[in-house]
């Protein structure tokens, strides 16, 4: 049956995993004004502890800070390097907003980049010719590889009923292991080197054509804005509207909120939730696809033992991440993600200042933690509340 | 040593790594938790154990700052997921990522030596022939592990804590009706977890390394996630799952040495897709507590 209600003004927090922190109790202004002074504070604690951690290594937080900014947006090559950064994220976390509207918790973007990006290359290195229609066709396998890796978990789903939050995260590691496998071997994907070379073959395939690259935006000395900056946001906003006005949308927010409800109005679990796990597999694999054609241009294995790929890079969990600061909305992703591209851009020139650049990942999981808090903090402060109530009327 | 010892000795000392970390993990999930920030919880007390051990010269004090930075990380878990009510994936995530990055960091900025604790034999019981070497000859944090498992056992079933630990993962609502308070038991459930996972990523770090780099336990956290399911949730079977998901481990080190060809990449994966194809088999079976990565914000009334 077709649902013709009208798209709420407010979206539902997406089900019994009480993922999204809904604006239920977001009813008054003072309560606004608290939640944005919450926010502030929180976001100053984190910004503080970062700072303590550097100050305690013996490094200046100022300098850090400074260097940061300086290299995430101080120049054109460093905002192109945000921009560039922040595409990847904002792709992978389009993806993941509309898994978790769907109340599904998809940990696994960054293994589904990453066998995308294995498609994507596979499909790239066999077609005879290259150009716009290759770089087309590499995204769209990239896509369908992700969507493929997915498909596994959204099977083991709606098929034997298994959680899909372990499943997606195992399957991280067993692309890992698989593009691993592929790039050391000649007769897969490893590059061929001519026999009187001087160096081995390295873990990783042959470079892809350079016509395979994706356009630019802008092109100077230093820097190349890629195209991508405008297809994820593209992306973003097709995907914001799509879930807000859409039948589609109305259904996937429906079953988020409440499956066996979306049920009883004729919204296939499998069709939906599946379907949703399937598109974030597909953004996911979409924007291992870019990263592809726009920057690396190969695939590379990394190394056997670890678990995190050297391909995918962390896009993955930083897309997971920008999504969930982003509370599940597209729209408010395209700031998070460029913000977290920031935060990489600034990471790379860390090294002139002499501070190892994993505090990035501190900042970012600080900055996680600081934004989903005060949202919560008041949910509790309003259950609370209406348990005090509850209790004086009885 | 010859070669089914060495492999026995690499699987003994690999699987009760990932026993200690499962057995915290098998408690969090049975409270229904599904834990996935023990990863964090391991490297965070790798981290420290190999600082506190570098500083203090000191492996015991090492040992036991480990299992203190776990039980630290356990309480950042604990009190946002289980107290303030944040979904637990989310909180899991950032404190995976929060470790990994505050660990690797002060790697960086720390001069931090090696220092490893002594291998003890135990008389006569390391003679038995074969499985002697591989029980009994290990570094001596190995040890703990023997008390550890009935320990764990006795406190899951057989103690009070231990079933309303089970009530709570099975059907929180119920469980709160008896007077259990929900959250309460699942945050000492985190506690515990936090404990053993320190104590897995000390053994790591100054048991079996003697030193510390970074991502360290390179997903052995989730591998002992696998474990638990693969265990089906029962400590004697989790037991079982650990050893040969260390046995995998020990083969894929072992192989290239005896002249085996087989693929690293299909061993480092096994107890991936082990875990991936017992849940598919076993998924109707409702082995698992029902409630687990069920959020609980108080009964509706």
């Amino acid at each position: 049956m077709s649902v013709t209600a009208p798209a709420p003004e407010r979206e539902a927090p997406p089900g019994e995993e009480s993922l999204s922190q809904g604006p239920a109790w977001r009813t008054t202004a003072s309560d606004a004004a608290l939640f944005t002074l919450l926010l502030v504070i929180c976001i100053g604690i984190a910004l503080g502890l970062a700072s303590a951690l550097v100050a305690v290594t013996g490094s200046s937080p100022g300098e850090v800070w400074e260097a940061m900014i300086q290299g995430s947006v101080g120049s054109t090559p460093a905002i192109t390097s945000t921009l560039n950064h922040g595409a990847i994220t904002l792709v992978v976390a389009v993806g993941a907003c509309i898994a978790f509207r769907a109340g599904l918790v998809n940990i696994g973007p960054e293994g589904q980049l990453t066998f995308g990006a294995l498609m994507g290359t596979t499909v790239g290195l066999a077609l005879p010719f290259e150009g716009g229609f290759a770089i087309l066709l590499v995204l769209l396998a990239a896509a369908a590889g992700g969507a493929v890796w997915a498909l596994v978990p959204a099977i083991l789903k709606y098929w034997r009923g298994v959680s899909e939050v372990v499943t997606t995260l195992l399957l991280n590691f067993v692309a890992f292991q698989t593009v691993s496998f592929a790039v050391n071997r000649t007769y897969l994907l490893q590059e061929t080197v001519p026999a009187d070379s001087p160096v081995a073959a390295q873990p990783q395939s042959d470079r892809l054509p350079e016509g395979d690259r994706l356009g630019a935006l802008a092109d100077g000395v230093g820097y190349r804005l890629q195209i991508t900056i405008v297809i994820a946001v593209v992306l973003a906003l097709v995907a914001a509207f799509l879930i807000a006005r859409s039948p589609w949308g109305l259904r996937l927010r429906m079953f988020g909120f409440n499956p066996h409800i979306a049920r009883r109005v004729g919204a296939k679990p499998g069709r939906i939730g599946g379907g949703a796990l399937l598109l974030a597999g597909a953004f996911a694999g979409l924007a291992g696809g870019l990263l592809l054609t726009g920057v690396v241009l190969r695939m590379q294995g990394g190394f056997s033992s670890g678990v995190y790929g050297s391909f995918s890079n962390n896009f993955g969990w930083e897309g997971l991440l920008a999504a969930l600061v982003a509370r599940f909305r597209p729209l408010y992703a395209i700031p998070v993600a460029i913000f977290f591209g920031a935060l990489r851009a600034g990471g790379g020139v860390l090294a002139s200042t002499g501070v190892d650049s994993s505090i990035v990942g501190v900042v970012q999981a600080l900055v996680v933690l600081a934004v989903t808090l005060p949202a919560v903090l008041l949910q509790v402060r309003a259950r609370r509340r209406q348990a005090a109530m509850q209790r004086e009327r009885t | 040593m010859n070669d089914v010892e060495l492999i026995l000795e690499s699987t003994a000392r690999l699987g009760s790594l990932l026993l200690f970390i499962a057995l915290g993990e098998l408690l969090a999930e049975r409270a229904g938790t599904l834990n996935i920030s023990v990863e964090g919880m391991a490297l965070g007390g790798a981290f420290t154990a190999s600082f506190v051990a570098w500083e203090s010269g000191s492996p015991v004090l090492g040992l036991l700052a480990g299992i203190a930075c776990g039980l630290a990380v356990a309480s950042i878990q604990a009190v946002l997921s289980h107290r303030i009510t944040i979904n637990q994936f989310v909180v899991g995530l950032a404190i995976n990522l929060l470790v990994l990055g505050v660990t690797s960091y002060l790697q960086a900025e720390l001069d931090i030596g090696r220092g490893q604790v002594h291998v003890v034999a135990i008389p006569l019981l390391s003679d038995i022939p074969v499985v002697g070497g591989a029980l009994f000859e290990q570094r001596w944090i190995f040890y703990l592990i023997y008390p550890l498992v009935p320990l764990t056992w006795w406190l899951l079933m057989r103690t009070r804590w231990g079933l309303e630990l089970r009530a709570v993962g099975e059907d929180p609502e119920a469980a709160s009706i008896t007077g259990i308070s929900v959250q309460r038991r699942r945050r000492q459930a985190i506690y515990v977890c936090g404990l053993y996972a320190g104590l897995g990523g000390a053994f790591l770090s100054v048991g079996l390394i003697g030193g510390f780099t970074p991502n360290m336990t390179a997903g052995r956290g989730f591998i002992a996630i696998a474990a638990v399911i693969l265990g089906s949730w029962a400590v004697g079977r989790t037991v079982v799952a650990t050893l040969i998901f260390g046995g995998a481990d020990a083969l894929r080190l072992a192989l290239p040495a005896i002249g085996v060809e087989m693929a690293p990449q299909l061993l480092i994966a096994a107890p991936y897709l082990v875990a991936l194809v017992t849940m598919f088999v076993f998924a109707q079976g409702r082995r698992q507590p029902a409630a687990l990565g069920r959020g609980y914000e108080g009964l509706a009334t």
